[in-house]
């Protein structure tokens, strides 16, 4: 299918593509908000759920923290090689990242299997719930996250819509940063 | 631009042109309609006949009752309003008025419609399983939606909420395309102040719907959660919150009215312009108006919850806000009426429906002021006072003005002209009707007559009033049958109609200066734009109306 010229087009100074993830993350910003202000609010009146908190285990969550992070940095490397017009360096930084989501997975499911293993499923109580749900929504991401970048890596690796691998790359810093308040608000605040 | 020689179904079903996506939508939306209008017949004449044999529905029972009452609410609102204002309107009216060949995503346009027309059939469907369609009130507020044995529908329940999550995504996804695309794809020289009020208002009104929503996909992914996997988010016995969900649902809700509200004033103020040959009164005024209100809307979703044991402080707050925001409304219809101050009026059919907009908004509005004061509110919470006044803004919305709308833009959609004298007609009989219908449930509601009861046989105080009970279902009955004048009258016009040509209503802005209907791609050569979309009656100009594309003067004469 031919592109619309309505498509290339850029009134607004920034690329079209550009324009609509940022207007993604911000609907999403929303859903996490909601979320999480659901969450703070029941945790603030529920003292009690401090005692649930305190079986997550924060050392696996740290391991899936810096696995996460260390991810961002081959998206930004990746966007790099594409500025510079280099398509097939830019699907390997790609791929890299995309090995740090599927670590990030595993690692999350052998988590849950403990914690499940242990009595602690989404019904023991609030506390569990809330933390499967947001955690969950927040992986759903990574793997939405890992399929476009596959698609993408295929693009650019034929030197095709590199304009992609920066779009892709906020997006995967932005389920970064949805981390980064979950990993307190679920595994340090004790 | 694709190739004419596409089969009917790639045509028809799987098109990525905005014009057959937005047809969809409409005709989508006037079909929920005709459902929804189905149970609000099956509703109105049980309340008026208690027990009888209705024809074409047959003897309600309580339980069908009440699944008729939640989806009545939940089509007309999320299935009706949203994708026929929102969805249609602005999938037909963005790249037409911007002067693009077409939005920016257009596979993802065809993706957000598919999504939304498998949420109405999950909506539909609910009908049809074990236990029947839920029936917890349109707003769906736990216990009573968490918990199949509460509800008594627990298959029901759960298809309610995944339709309703569904269309959500649909319009998240619309929303994002509708917004870039009028951000980033305007016709060079199309300045911020010179685009459409109606496009304006239809991207404000996408914002909203994107900022205020995700609290409630959350909800309902927590609601899902509760009814089919035993999660206690709402349930209080599990250190759950129902209130919770109140909250979650309203920083959607209200946000919500405006959302369909501003693509209807929009709607308005390009008709009232047109049809009084008169500059739109205070553009930026308007315009900056429409965005305090989207702010304001933000702060004011706990007057739903006055009497659900919220703060009394709280309240107070809430009841300040909510009196406040009838002051951007306010001033947008005197600016209207400014606009038609010394205008040289035209009363077409889409004139007389923007103009019934106003007048009858204007008594929605003005009995939301009883309600959203704390106090008055303790006594008309969940009266048919409420009933009456949300469906006084409703109303107008979602069916006046998108009447207004599809008459005003039906040449250019079609082709043809509609019959102006079906036209008055049908408005005349449906104008008359409505207020046949919900001035006799004010004073029902003032009397203390409360919402969502089946049958008031049993309270000797309310039963005396059954006379008003049988004469709004009266006009109701006349009002459904009224419609069948419309859809003669817009299938034969499709057909049969006088030719349109290009311009019809010697308007200014973009989608008139091209074929009617618009051929793929829209513009032969895309327009570039020389001034503002309301030049009518302009002193330098000869003619009456300026199209915005219309070269200037100086460069036309040389």
């Amino acid at each position: 299918m031919m592109k619309p010229v309505a498509t290339t087009r850029s009134a607004a100074g920034i690329s079209t593509g550009m324009l609509a993830v940022w207007w993604l993350l911000a609907s999403e910003i929303v859903i996490f908000g909601g979320l999480l202000a659901s969450y703070i609010m029941h945790r603030l009146a529920h003292p009690e759920w401090a005692e649930y908190a305190s079986h997550t285990n924060t050392w696996i969550g740290t391991l899936n923290t810096f696995v996460l992070l260390s991810s961002s940095l081959s998206a930004v490397l990746a966007h790099h090689a594409a500025e510079k017009g280099d398509g097939k360096k830019a699907a390997k930084y790609l791929l890299v990242t995309i090995g740090g989501a599927l670590t990030f997975l595993v690692v999350k499911s052998i988590e849950w299997s403990i914690e499940i293993h242990h009595g602690y499923t989404i019904t023991a109580n609030g506390f569990w719930a809330f933390y499967y749900v947001a955690a969950g929504i927040h992986a759903s991401h990574v793997i939405v996250g890992a399929i476009v970048m596959g698609w993408v890596a295929w693009y650019a690796n034929q030197n095709r819509e590199l304009q992609r691998v920066e779009m892709v790359g906020v997006y995967w810093h932005f389920v970064d940063i949805v981390w980064i308040f979950l990993f307190p608000l679920l595994y340090i605040a004790k | 631009m694709a190739s004419q020689n596409e089969n009917f179904f790639l045509k028809y079903f799987w098109s990525t042109d905005h014009k057959i996506i937005a047809l969809q939508y409409m005709f989508t939306g006037m079909a929920m309609a005709l459902i929804g209008g189905y149970f609000a017949y099956a509703f109105r004449m049980q309340l008026a006949f208690p027990g009888a044999e209705i024809p074409l529905v047959g003897v309600v029972t309580p339980h069908e009752y009440n699944a008729f009452v939640t989806n009545h609410g939940t089509i007309m609102i999320f299935w009706v309003a949203m994708p026929v204002l929102i969805a249609a309107f602005g999938n037909y009216l963005i790249p037409l008025m911007i002067g693009a060949d077409d939005m920016v995503f257009p596979r993802l346009n065809r993706l957000s419609y598919q999504i939304f027309l498998l949420s109405a059939i999950i909506l539909v469907a609910s009908f049809f399983v074990p236990g029947g369609g839920f029936g917890g009130a349109w707003t769906a507020y736990p216990p009573l939606s968490a918990d199949g044995a509460y509800n008594l529908t627990p298959l029901g329940a759960s298809m309610w909420v995944t339709a309703v999550a569904l269309e959500f995504v649909a319009f998240l996804m619309g929303g994002i395309n509708f917004i870039t695309t009028a951000m980033n794809s305007r016709a060079p020289g199309m300045k911020a102040f010179d685009v459409p009020i109606v496009i304006w208002f239809i991207v404000i009104a996408s914002i909203l719907f994107m900022a205020s929503v995700g609290p409630l996909i959350a909800g309902a992914i927590m609601l899902l959660f509760d009814q089919q996997i035993g999660t206690g988010y709402f349930d209080a016995r599990t250190g759950g919150d129902p209130v919770l969900y109140q909250h979650l649902f309203w920083f959607f809700g209200h946000p919500e009215v405006y959302v369909v509200l501003l693509p209807a004033l929009g709607i308005v103020a390009e008709i009232i312009t047109v049809f009084s040959r008169k500059k739109l009164f205070a553009y930026k005024i308007v315009l900056y108006t429409a965005i305090a209100t989207g702010v304001l809307s933000f702060f004011v979703w706990a007057h739903h919850q006055f009497i659900a044991g919220i703060d009394p402080r709280m309240a107070n707050i809430f009841t300040v806000t909510t009196v406040l925001i009838s002051i951007p409304i306010a001033e947008m219809c005197f600016v209207y009426i400014a606009t038609l101050y010394g205008g040289s009026i035209r009363f077409t059919v889409p004139m007389l429906w923007a103009l019934a907009f106003m007048a009858e908004f204007l008594i929605g509005g003005v009995t939301g002021i009883f309600l959203g004061a704390s106090g008055a509110d303790i006594y008309f919470h969940d009266t048919y006072f409420v009933l009456a006044h949300f469906h006084y803004t409703f109303f107008p919305i979602a069916i006046i003005a998108v009447f207004a709308g599809i008459t005003y833009w039906f040449p250019k959609m079609f082709g043809r002209m509609m019959s102006e004298t079906a036209g008055k007609v049908h408005f005349w009989i449906t104008i008359l009707t409505f207020n046949g219908i919900f001035i006799p449930l004010f004073v029902l509601g003032a009397w203390g007559q409360h919402r969502r009861i089946y049958s008031y046989e049993h309270f000797p105080d309310l039963w005396e009033l059954q006379p008003l009970r049988i004469f709004a279902t009266t006009c109701l009955v006349i009002m459904l049958l009224a419609q069948v004048i419309f859809l003669v009258n817009f299938f034969v016009s499709m057909l049969r109609g006088k030719k349109a040509g290009n311009n019809p209503w010697r308007a200014n802005t973009l989608e008139w200066t091209v074929p009617s209907p618009p051929p793929h791609g829209n513009f032969e050569t895309l327009p570039v734009v020389h001034r503002g979309p309301y030049e009518y009656s302009h002193p330098d100009h000869d003619e009456d109306f300026w199209p915005q594309d219309a070269a200037p003067a100086a460069e036309s004469a040389s």
